[in-house]
């Protein structure tokens, strides 16, 4: 086929190879058969050159974004476990430190076990949130309607969550699910401000501690109400976050 | 079984976000379907045996965010294909991805193209996968994957020998 004569049936059938040739997908000798072709027909060596042109002027203009940081950081904290194992190999030193080394080493102790409390916490509740976004599972009863959500939880659990209607606010009421947090089944209203869903995870908690944590970007609201713990989970930011609370603190 | 997942997925990231801008082209919309395709990625992960998990997880993506681009327009809500992108030449979402690279028009012309187009360009030109890889993603033949890159990149010269033609005539 080497110095094939141009004729334009042919060079139709050329044009697939010409391609597959700048784009590294044939063999040697099926790419020294093309350049033979290419020497010969002038039609099909402007066609490669336009697709070199091409490739390069793409190769120019398009390049791999990065991902945001915030997705990246979300996808990790869910991914990764937690380093617990670190914790275990501070309590093997201990013996070997002087005293005071060692009550430091307790103190710092107490403070790596309390702390991991409310970051376990937040971190399964940021688990639900991100697991909510899988598809189907954001919801249990879709529904924009307090009426048909609260009653769905009945029978559920041993507790009635409050599902105030917050479209007045701009809070829009999309539905409700159950959800697992720490071993314990809880409550979720799902809320949506703009294109952004607000988790709301209620169970029954006596108690007046209220707070605002970060983490990955997410912003997590905690609170009390009524007898029962509140956690607010969303990608909003802080300031609109604290809105909704609000609006819902006000419904009660 | 989540850190050999992160290991697997992690880092073809930018390469998965990039595929969902491309495709869905809103950053906030990238961004979800991202991270749908890496639930869904991770459930199905178990029982992943191939080599290449980059071209899988890509997959993933691409029919994430067909799910999501099909089901916002049954929902009638923005259209997200074709015309649109010629209609405003600088649109923000290319405007951001592109920056000043905007003003060559190639991106904007790539951004027009049709979805099925588009992705073919995207996958070869930006993630440089082969022909194969690209049908596995795309679920075609080869001989499709193939056709449709010629037919994109006729489109895309096309556009390029108009501007060429109003911004310098050659001497």
């Amino acid at each position: 086929m080497t110095g094939t004569t141009p004729n334009p049936v042919a060079c139709d059938d050329m044009k697939l190879l010409v391609q597959a040739d700048l784009d590294g997908e044939l063999d040697a000798a099926a790419s020294a058969v093309l350049a033979g072709h290419l020497r010969d027909c002038p039609g099909c060596a402007a066609l490669a050159a336009e697709l070199g042109g091409l490739a390069h002027a793409l190769h120019h203009t398009l390049r791999t974004e990065a991902a945001p940081a915030r997705l990246r950081a979300a996808l990790e904290a869910q991914l990764m476990p937690p380093p617990a194992p670190a914790r275990r190999r501070w309590r093997f030193r201990w013996p070997v430190l002087s005293f005071g080394a060692g009550a430091a080493v307790a103190a710092a102790l107490v403070l790596m076990v309390a702390l991991p409390q409310g970051d376990n916490l937040d971190g399964a509740l940021l688990s639900g949130h991100i697991r909510a976004m899988q598809p189907g599972h954001l919801i249990d009863v879709p529904s924009s309607d307090r009426h048909t959500v609260k009653p769905w939880f009945e029978g559920k659990l041993d507790f009635a969550p409050p599902v105030p209607d917050l479209t007045a606010d701009g809070f829009v009421l999309i539905g409700g699910r159950l959800d697992v947090i720490e071993g314990r089944s809880v409550a979720v209203l799902v809320y949506r401000h703009d294109k952004h869903p607000i988790n709301l995870f209620i169970w029954p908690e006596p108690g007046t501690a209220t707070g605002e944590t970060r983490r990955d970007g997410y912003v997590l609201r905690h609170w009390h109400q009524g007898g029962l713990a509140l956690h607010a989970v969303s990608d909003l930011d802080a300031a609109e976050l604290a809105v909704f609370v609000r609006a819902w603190q006000g419904q009660q | 079984m989540n850190a050999a997942f992160a290991a697997a997925a992690l880092p073809h990231l930018d390469a998965a976000y990039t595929l969902a801008r491309w495709l869905v082209r809103e950053p906030a919309a990238a961004e979800d379907v991202v991270q749908e395709a890496m639930v869904r990625a991770l459930t199905y992960f178990a029982s992943y045996r191939g080599d290449n998990p980059r071209a899988w997880l890509l997959r993933i993506v691409r029919n994430t965010a067909y799910d999501r681009m099909g089901a916002e327009r049954r929902r009638g809500e923005q259209p997200l294909d074709d015309a649109e992108a010629f209609a405003d030449p600088s649109p923000d979402p290319e405007a951001a991805l592109q920056g000043r690279e905007q003003r060559d028009g190639l991106a904007a012309a790539l951004a027009a193209l049709p979805a099925e187009l588009r992705e073919c360009v995207v996958l070869r030109e930006i993630e440089e996968l082969s022909y194969r890889d690209i049908a596995r993603i795309t679920d075609v033949p080869v001989g499709t994957v193939m056709s449709r890159l010629f037919r994109a990149r006729q489109m895309l010269l096309r556009v390029g020998r108009a501007e060429e033609a109003v911004k310098e005539p050659r001497t």
